[in-house]
């Protein structure tokens, strides 16, 4: 995801030079050839994240696009006011960008698990987020996001990540939900890099006889409503997938409509659970142990499924 | 009757009736000084709201910005090559508010509006709905980061405008103003000016008995600054000041005017009095606050 997005980036900055970016002392390998393309547009704030986002905030105000780029949490909860007052307060065309969503720095420590940043930013009024699956899909929300005005956050994963899309998602209406697999019995929604996992669960429960579908969410907020308002309508249970806490982000916001329709269907939310990551390990050992792994996805379902048989026939 | 005559009358009549045809020269910077405190203590007074104190403290400074310095036009409040100016210390709001309706930009009647249901003049600045603020403030320690992004893309544009800055003295306690200072100089933004009206008090207590500042004017020059001290309340000494601040354009380093000043400024008991960081002046004590600063009307 992080290497899609660096190749977006460097294409819209060759063509609109108003873009500039400023990083928070990192991307010492990735962003060097955005440095040696446009050195005059590149500005190293140093490790001084709220003199970062203040600095952006300035900076757009002189009718510039500024991409904010830091890993973890250094870019959203380190600088949380200026986020709020000076960028989504004053309609800054700040584009926050996190690489390392989630336990992609899973062995670095808690420090370094960037797990609530979906809930705590999502609250944040103004504020466009971004939670793409995979590079394809970090490809069409990359392109979309430097096009709107105002303050955005995009939340990727690493680089290197599988693809999930067979090929690039062309013409991707914002904020437009992605279907990836079909399935009539149970829905899997995911938003964000684990995406691979909510696959593989469905593939998973296919060995069990459950025909389960994938829908993908890159866009958090605003979140595909209707979407999920269809998806509430055509299933009797839905599971929701996120790499961050069940509490204020994906799946609470999928629950919100959910409980606001007042369907039949059912929604549990796969993801950690008002604790921290204190085991060591990397993304998959993480994902694995907090039950937030194809395995661990495919039970949930599976459990979810059984329960509404149950119910229905009695 | 009286007392209808009294409420009848306007916000603008009762704070320039006592100018020559009611017409204050607000182009000079000691009667727009006047104004200012007079205006803030009328607005607080209305309002019920705090922070006269800090107001009384600023008031040269952003008297002397908008008279002598700052390169803005009411009629054109979005005018590319302008002056930015961002009141850092967001509470002395009422300050800017005065300046900017008292030199063209609202209607001065709009001012007795200040923290009233339904208006735009919030307690702290807000650029909201009121023409010629920059930036909404308030949480401290944000502004001078602002700022410092405001004049790198000014420096990316090779611009000629600057960029000012007014900053608290126990806004300094910040870390974030830290940040922003050591960015300012790594970026050689000189043509960002910092003011800190340096009144020596914050909310509790004073500076010294809170986190000591001293060497302030040292400190910035450790953290890569060009940096003088000066009497905060000396429009002329201010002027001067401003004035090498502008000439300092070309030396590769930002420029801090460390303005020393006395909180509650122009009213006796108000004066290094750290009850008038909140108090709200009523009663008797508005009517003495009003008392002293008529008697200082220039």
């Amino acid at each position: 995801m992080r290497d899609a997005f660096v190749r977006v980036l460097t294409e819209e900055m060759e063509r609109n030079d108003r873009i500039v970016l400023i990083t928070g002392d990192l991307g010492f390998g990735v962003l060097r050839p955005l440095w040696e393309c446009f050195p005059e547009r590149m500005v190293n704030a140093g490790i001084a994240e709220q003199g970062m986002v203040s600095m952006a905030a300035g900076l757009a105000a002189t009718g510039r696009t500024v991409i904010v780029y830091s890993i973890g949490n250094f870019p959203t909860l380190r600088p949380l006011e200026q986020i709020r007052n000076d960028c989504a307060y004053h309609n800054a065309d700040v584009k926050i960008v996190c690489v390392g969503g989630g336990f992609v720095y899973g062995s670095l420590g808690m420090s370094h698990h960037a797990t609530e940043d979906m809930s705590v930013m999502r609250a944040i009024p103004e504020i466009t987020c971004f939670t793409p699956g995979d590079p394809a899909e970090t490809e069409a929300v990359t392109r979309a996001m430097l096009q709107m005005p105002g303050t955005c956050y995009l939340r990727l994963g690493r680089g290197n990540e599988p693809k999930v899309h067979p090929s690039a998602v062309k013409n991707w209406v914002f904020p437009k939900a992605l279907a990836l697999r079909e399935g009539t019995d149970i829905a899997l929604l995911s938003a964000g890099g684990i995406l691979t996992q909510a696959m593989d669960a469905a593939q998973r429960l296919e060995t069990k006889g459950i025909s389960a579908k994938v829908v993908s969410f890159p866009c958090l907020k605003p979140l595909d409503e209707e979407t999920v308002r269809e998806l509430l309508a055509s299933f009797r249970g839905l599971v929701t997938v996120e790499e961050n806490t069940v509490t204020g982000g994906f799946g609470s916001a999928v629950c919100e409509i959910a409980a606001e329709e007042g369907s039949g269907c059912r929604v549990r939310r796969v993801g950690l659970r008002d604790c921290f990551a204190t085991v060591v390990g990397d993304q998959q050992y993480l994902r694995q142990v907090y039950k937030m792994d194809g395995a661990a996805i495919a039970a949930e379902a599976e459990a979810l499924y059984a329960a509404r048989r149950v119910e229905s026939e009695e | 009757m009286e007392r209808t005559k009294d409420c009848m009358e306007s916000y603008e009549a009762r704070i320039h009736g006592g100018f020559p045809g009611g017409k204050p020269d607000v182009n000079d910077p000691r009667v727009l000084a006047w104004l200012i405190r007079r205006s803030g203590l009328e607005m607080t007074h209305l309002s019920r709201g705090s922070h006269i104190a800090s107001v009384l403290s600023v008031a040269e400074i952003i008297a002397v910005l908008y008279t002598s310095v700052l390169k803005v036009d009411p009629k054109d409040p979005k005018m590319p090559d302008r002056d930015r100016l961002i009141l850092s210390k967001g509470h002395a709001g009422s300050a800017v508010y005065t300046a900017l309706a008292e030199t063209g930009f609202f209607p001065v009647e709009q001012l007795k509006t200040h923290y009233a249901n339904g208006s735009y003049l919030s307690g702290h600045v807000s650029h909201k709905g009121v023409p010629g603020v920059e930036v909404s403030t308030g949480a401290l320690g944000h502004g001078l980061g602002i700022g410092v992004g405001m004049a790198m893309g000014a420096k990316m544009d090779r611009a000629s405008w600057r960029t000012y800055v007014v900053l608290g003295d126990g806004e300094c306690d910040e870390g974030s103003v830290w940040e922003s200072a050591l960015q300012a100089a790594q970026y050689g933004l000189d043509r960002l000016i910092a003011v800190v009206d340096y009144n020596h008090m914050q909310s509790l207590t004073t500076v010294e008995k809170t986190l000591k500042l001293e060497p302030f004017e040292q400190k910035w020059r450790d953290f890569g600054w060009n940096a003088e001290s000066v009497d905060g309340h000396d429009t002329e000494a201010l002027k001067a000041a401003f004035d090498r601040a502008k000439d300092n354009a070309g030396s590769g380093k930002p420029y801090v005017i460390l303005a020393h000043t006395v909180k509650g400024k122009g009213v006796s008991f108000m004066e290094n009095n750290i009850l008038w960081h909140y108090r709200t002046p009523q009663g008797e004590e508005y009517e003495a606050a009003l008392k002293e600063l008529e008697a200082l009307r220039p």
